[in-house]
């Protein structure tokens, strides 16, 4: 059975249309990643699907529930979790802080919250800076945050925007192993990605966009090949 | 990279542990003074001085619940002072409720007006949300102003009938009380908001709405939350004020410079802070009381400039105001004292 399901999804800003007639699926346990050039309208799907945008036509469903259009704190409920491009950390708050305002959504007895993001801490490899102030934690660290943070609703879909950009070698390996343990805890993971290196290795499926058209769907090794793919981040002859 | 791991428990623990005594320590000291105040002080002028300060406290610690904890800054809560006012006072003087029953419903009627206020208002951000709450203010003073049965400019009497049923009293003691209680009963709901999911659902609001809106918190049920908890006890404060002076009119309960006052109490003393607000009305009514006294007699306004440019100033060399300073400071010494470690991790 499909987790996600966008059937032909399409949003237009004013004359610009930025997705036109996506369709595709993500199955439970599974990684995803959304590729493409710039402007190519990865990030405008991957609001459509977070419900920070509403599309101008076409459909989402979560399993059974069509989440078309609901807003972000409903679809946050039904069981779709983000991260931004920029952290947004709650920087008044230490690490911990910021993962209980997530645990919140289904329990709000401050003690288990607690115990719950320091679990969250642990596999996302902070557990040991809980106290430390948010703010003043480094680029990579706070985009392991979110992340844990965003695992704090107890998602059965994460979507992560751009989760790697930026960061040194070490630090794609850091994130790239907490990915790999989310997929092993069951929920699947939608990531937006620029830099290809870091998603290839671990994703079961690739969804490439160009111009706000899918070109491609499949396999990391047989997109890698597709003809339309090569000439999308390549150029035509 | 030298291990993270000790360091940050260094630098977390020692320093909440010692702001936490030092906190409980003063908080017992200050309540203990604060009890017994009257029975050391008889000089009815000073009593009052102090029940300014406790009244200023708590409609700071209310300002600080919306303005504060969860930011959105609202120069309009004169209004919802006004209506509490109001409330109780036309409720007594014209229906005979009594006031234990007014106050409480004049603080019903303010949170409800606040919710319907911020319904549209909270479509608004940052300083235009300021800005609106500013204009409803301003509507709400020019109705009573023109609104006969509310006494319209000439304002209202309480009668004075002295006793606990009416909560009207001729000495300053009671009053005192009366202000200690609903400053102890402001601060309990704050520091219980602040301990629960709410305090933390507050606090993400206003760092980052977006985010917050992502981890499924619903912006404009927990913002209107927090402005009507906040318009509730600023409406008590209101009454309370018109059972002490048994004279209100909108130039005295529902004027600007009064919202101007709360955020100001809530701003010097410290952001978002349980305890900031108090060490704010101190300063804020020993600045206001001593320019008047000192620099009043002109006539000129010039105790009002002196008052400004005090504010100025402290704005300026303290911007995260009494509680923000007190915090650096403590954070500084124990740098020091745990040593370079603590000081690499930060």
């Amino acid at each position: 059975m499909t987790l996600l399901r966008v059937e032909n999804l399409t949003k237009r800003f004013g004359g610009i249309t930025a997705n036109e007639a996506i369709s595709f699926e993500i199955n439970p346990g599974m990684i995803v990643g959304l590729i493409g050039p710039n402007g190519a309208g990865k990030t405008t799907l991957f609001n459509c699907i977070a419900g920070s945008a509403r599309p101008t036509s076409g459909q989402i469903w979560l399993k059974d529930r069509n989440i078309t259009g609901l807003p972000p704190e409903q679809c946050a409920q039904a069981g779709v979790a983000r991260t931004f491009q920029i952290a947004r950390t709650f920087t008044s708050m230490s690490a911990i802080e910021n993962v209980m305002v997530g645990g919140f959504l289904f329990d709000r007895s401050v003690s288990r919250v607690r115990s719950d993001a320091m679990q969250l801490l642990g596999l996302v490899n902070l557990a040991h800076q809980a106290g430390k102030p948010a703010s003043s934690m480094t680029i990579s660290e706070q985009r392991r945050l979110a992340v844990a943070r965003a695992l704090a609703i107890r998602p059965r879909l994460l979507l992560m925007d751009e989760v790697m950009a930026g960061l040194n070698p070490t630090e794609v390996r850091e994130m790239v192993a907490a990915v790999c343990k989310i997929r092993d805890l069951g929920i699947s993971c939608l990531i937006v990605e620029h830099v290809l290196e870091g998603i290839m290795p671990i994703a079961d499926n690739i969804v490439v966009l160009d111009y706000g058209k899918k070109i491609a769907d499949g396999p990391p090794a047989q997109v890698s090949n597709d003809a339309a793919v090569i000439a999308a981040y390549l150029g035509d002859e | 990279m030298n291990s993270p791991n000790h360091a940050s428990g260094q630098l977390a623990g020692p320093m909440l542990g010692n702001t936490f005594r030092w906190w409980h320590v003063l908080a017992s000291l200050l309540l203990v003074i604060a009890v017994f105040f009257p029975l050391l002080e008889k000089n009815p002028s000073h009593q009052n001085l102090v029940i300014l300060m406790l009244m200023a406290a708590q409609l700071g610690v209310a300002w600080n619940i919306v303005g504060g904890y969860a930011g959105q800054v609202s120069l309009g809560q004169a209004a919802f002072y006004g209506l509490g006012a109001y409330t109780s006072t036309l409720l007594f003087t014209r229906l005979g409720i009594s006031p234990w029953l007014a106050i409480p419903a004049g603080g019903l009627v303010s949170a409800g007006v606040s919710v319907l206020v911020g319904w549209s208002c909270f479509r608004l951000k940052g300083h235009y949300f300021a800005m609106a709450t500013i204009a409803v203010a301003e509507i709400i003073q020019v109705i009573f102003t023109n609104w006969d049965y509310a006494g319209a400019a000439v304002g209202l009497n309480l009668p004075m009938e002295e006793g606990w049923k009416t909560l009207t009293f001729s000495s300053k003691e009671p009053y005192y009380y009366l202000s200690l209680a609903l400053l102890l009963l402001t601060l309990c709901v704050n520091w219980a908001i602040e301990k629960s999911f709410l305090g933390y659902y507050f606090r993400a609001i206003k760092d980052e709405p977006d985010a917050a809106c992502s981890l499924g918190v619903n912006l404009r049920r927990y913002k209107l939350f927090a402005f009507a908890i906040s318009s509730f006890f600023t409406a008590l404060g209101g009454s309370l004020y018109a059972q002490k002076e048994l004279y209100i009119d909108p130039g005295s309960v529902l004027q600007t410079g009064l919202s101007i006052k709360m955020a100001l109490v809530a701003i010097l003393g410290g952001v978002g802070t349980l305890f900031g607000p108090l060490f704010g009305a101190v300063i804020l009514t020993l600045i206001e009381e001593g320019s008047r006294i000192l620099f009043g007699g002109s006539g000129r306004g010039t105790d009002l400039i002196v008052y400004a440019a005090l504010i100025v100033l402290i704005a300026v060399y303290y911007p995260n105001g009494v509680v923000g300073w007190l915090r650096g400071f403590v954070g500084r010494r124990n740098a020091v004292r745990v040593g370079p470690a603590s000081g690499a991790a930060r």
